[in-house]
């Protein structure tokens, strides 16, 4: 099927709506346009960030998920305390595969779920006693842990108990960090607020803790900030910034540690790759320490290079030398790959609902491989989010702000994309109408998909998907044409 | 009054950041913008506009400061 011309989109958007009573289309009609590049802002043509309607199926989570899952949760040394009753922190237990070395259980911690367990006499009593011996149980059990972080479920907001009490006594008698982060589910209308909490516990508990003790700094040291190491995404991030000669001393939060957090003020420079998810913190650390932050994409070589020549704009010609070094060192082996799968993949046509960075961000790397992205959506984006994606997607492409089931499987029905790349709720939905599909989120169990190293899986992945046999089984026999 | 933030993006245009609503634009017009004197009336992008007590210029960008709302965008 050809592209869509903005009139059959705009048609298509209105048929979807069709369905709706009054009030919903009305309000639903805001979160989804037709791109048009010529646009300055994005106000003018979505809304986002906006609460989810009542009866709609949403895609989003929760701000637990958001500090939980995304941002604290990755840190390795320190256990992060599900605080509340035990479903929250059971269901989304190592589901986000960040991957970190270390000797799970002994120094590290992260496919394991610490939780308070609440029942109904800790509502009634309130649970700051638990919670108490809970820091009391973990510190004789797991004595190797850096500090731990108490992740406050919803009912700890209901019944108001005093978590930061609890933690600040509990703090002097085990002599770490313990934070607490009060990312009660029911904050907020998505994931994204969590964020924002998780970055101001960060803020407030952890980030400045080091500020007086000595670090012998270099004049190349960088942190990779928004990296969460999903299927080892930030080691292929940092093997290029090892590579062009700079010094990463942390990595937020994928593989991360406590340590590198404290010590993240004495970096030069903060590359930030998730931006909805760590702006918050690397905007404090640009005014209280004055560290420059820069918002990086290395989805496919195209954008690779184009980052680390603006990453290697912040420093001096020695490092400018070796990013081109190593740009020149894979070209080849990324010509190769494009050599490879681009014939496999031309023409074909994406359709994209992730969260955080990837709608726009992998948008390059599908275009590096031939591909065309025709829809986009973010889950939990805020008006700036939109601002860049408009001018990165083609115009007359669809774009969805916090898309319902229903939208969305009628979107995919009409645009018939050749591949659509979202989360595991939409994966069986679209694979059982015969779409491929890729989960986004996860890499589908792949991965890592950043860097040069993630490119070459990234595009075997989607060739992978894209031209498996089976999508021409799904047809039974007898209901073939003869 | 709100807390805002206001820093040079890489374009070197002011932008501000209202973090209790994590709302982020660029500042199309600020009434003062000298070293001196500083702040006043701030319109964004949006259609949004603020007011800063004009005050000398800080000496580092980002720079936090208390302004009020003249008329919100949303």
């Amino acid at each position: 099927m050809t592209a869509l011309t903005r009139e059959e989109t705009e048609a298509l958007i209105q048929e979807v709506l069709e369905v709706y009573p009054e009030k919903a289309k009305k309000d639903r009609a805001k979160h989804l346009a037709v791109n048009d590049q010529s646009i300055e802002q994005s106000k003018k043509c979505i809304t986002s960030n906006r609460k989810s309607l009542p009866g709609v199926m949403t895609i989003r989570g929760c701000a637990y998920a958001g500090s939980k899952g995304v941002v604290w949760g990755p840190i390795k040394d320190m256990i992060h305390i599900s605080h509340g009753p035990v479903g929250c922190g059971a269901y989304s237990r190592a589901g986000r595969r960040n991957y970190y070395v270390g000797t799970t259980g002994i120094n590290t911690f992260g496919t394991m779920n610490f939780t308070s367990d609440f029942q109904e006499k800790d509502i009634v009593f309130g649970g700051d006693k638990k919670l108490a011996k809970l820091i009391g149980e973990i510190e004789q059990l797991f004595p190797l842990h850096k500090g731990i972080s108490v992740q406050s479920e919803c009912p700890i907001g209901l019944i108001g108990d005093d978590i930061e009490a609890v933690s600040k006594k509990a703090a002097k008698e085990i002599n770490k960090p313990v934070v607490p982060v009060r990312c009660e589910g029911f904050r907020g209308v998505s994931q994204s607020l969590g964020h924002h909490i998780a970055n101001d516990a960060i803020r407030d508990w952890v980030l400045g803790n080091r500020d007086t003790s000595a670090f012998e700094s270099t004049p190349y040291d960088v942190t990779i900030i928004g990296d969460y190491n999903i299927g080892g995404d930030a080691w292929a991030t940092r093997t290029i910034l090892e590579d062009m000669g700079l010094r990463v001393i942390a990595q937020w939060s994928g593989d991360g540690t406590i340590a590198e957090m404290e010590n993240t003020p004495k970096a030069k420079l903060n590359l930030l790759h998730c931006y909805r998810s760590m702006n918050y913190i690397s905007r404090h650390m640009e005014e209280k320490y004055g560290i420059p932050y820069m918002e990086y994409n290395f989805f496919g070589p195209t954008k690779i290079e184009e980052s680390i020549r603006r990453i290697a704009g912040f420093f001096d010609a020695t490092i400018q030398a070796n990013a081109e070094k190593v740009i020149a060192k894979y070209k080849p082996i990324m010509e190769g790959i494009i050599a490879k799968y681009k014939p496999r993949l031309e023409g074909k046509r994406v359709m994209l609902y992730v969260g955080g960075l990837r709608p726009r961000h992998v948008i390059g790397a599908y275009e590096d491989l031939g591909m065309e992205v025709v829809g986009t959506g973010y889950e939990f984006a805020h008006n700036d989010d939109y601002d860049r994606t408009i001018k990165e997607m083609g115009n007359a492409t669809l774009l969805y702000d916090d898309v319902t089931g229903f939208e969305f499987e009628e979107f995919v029905k009409k645009v018939k994309p050749d591949l659509v790349g979202s989360g595991i709720k939409e994966k069986f939905i679209f694979q059982k109408m015969g779409i491929p599909f890729r989960q986004m989120h996860s890499w589908d169990y792949s991965g890592p998909y950043h860097g040069y190293d993630g490119f070459a899986i990234f595009a075997r992945d989607m060739d992978m998907t894209l031209n498996n046999p089976c999508w021409s089984k799904l047809t039974p026999p007898w209901k073939k044409a003869a | 009054m709100a807390n805002i933030m206001i820093r040079r993006d890489s374009n070197g245009k002011y932008q501000f950041y209202l973090p209790k609503r994590d709302l982020e634009d660029t500042i199309v017009s600020m009434e003062f913008d000298t070293p001196e004197k500083w702040g006043g009336e701030i319109k964004l992008n949006n259609g949004g506009s603020y007011y800063i007590e004009p005050q000398p210029a800080p000496a580092r960008l980002p720079y936090s400061v208390r302004a009020k709302r003249l008329d919100a965008a949303e």
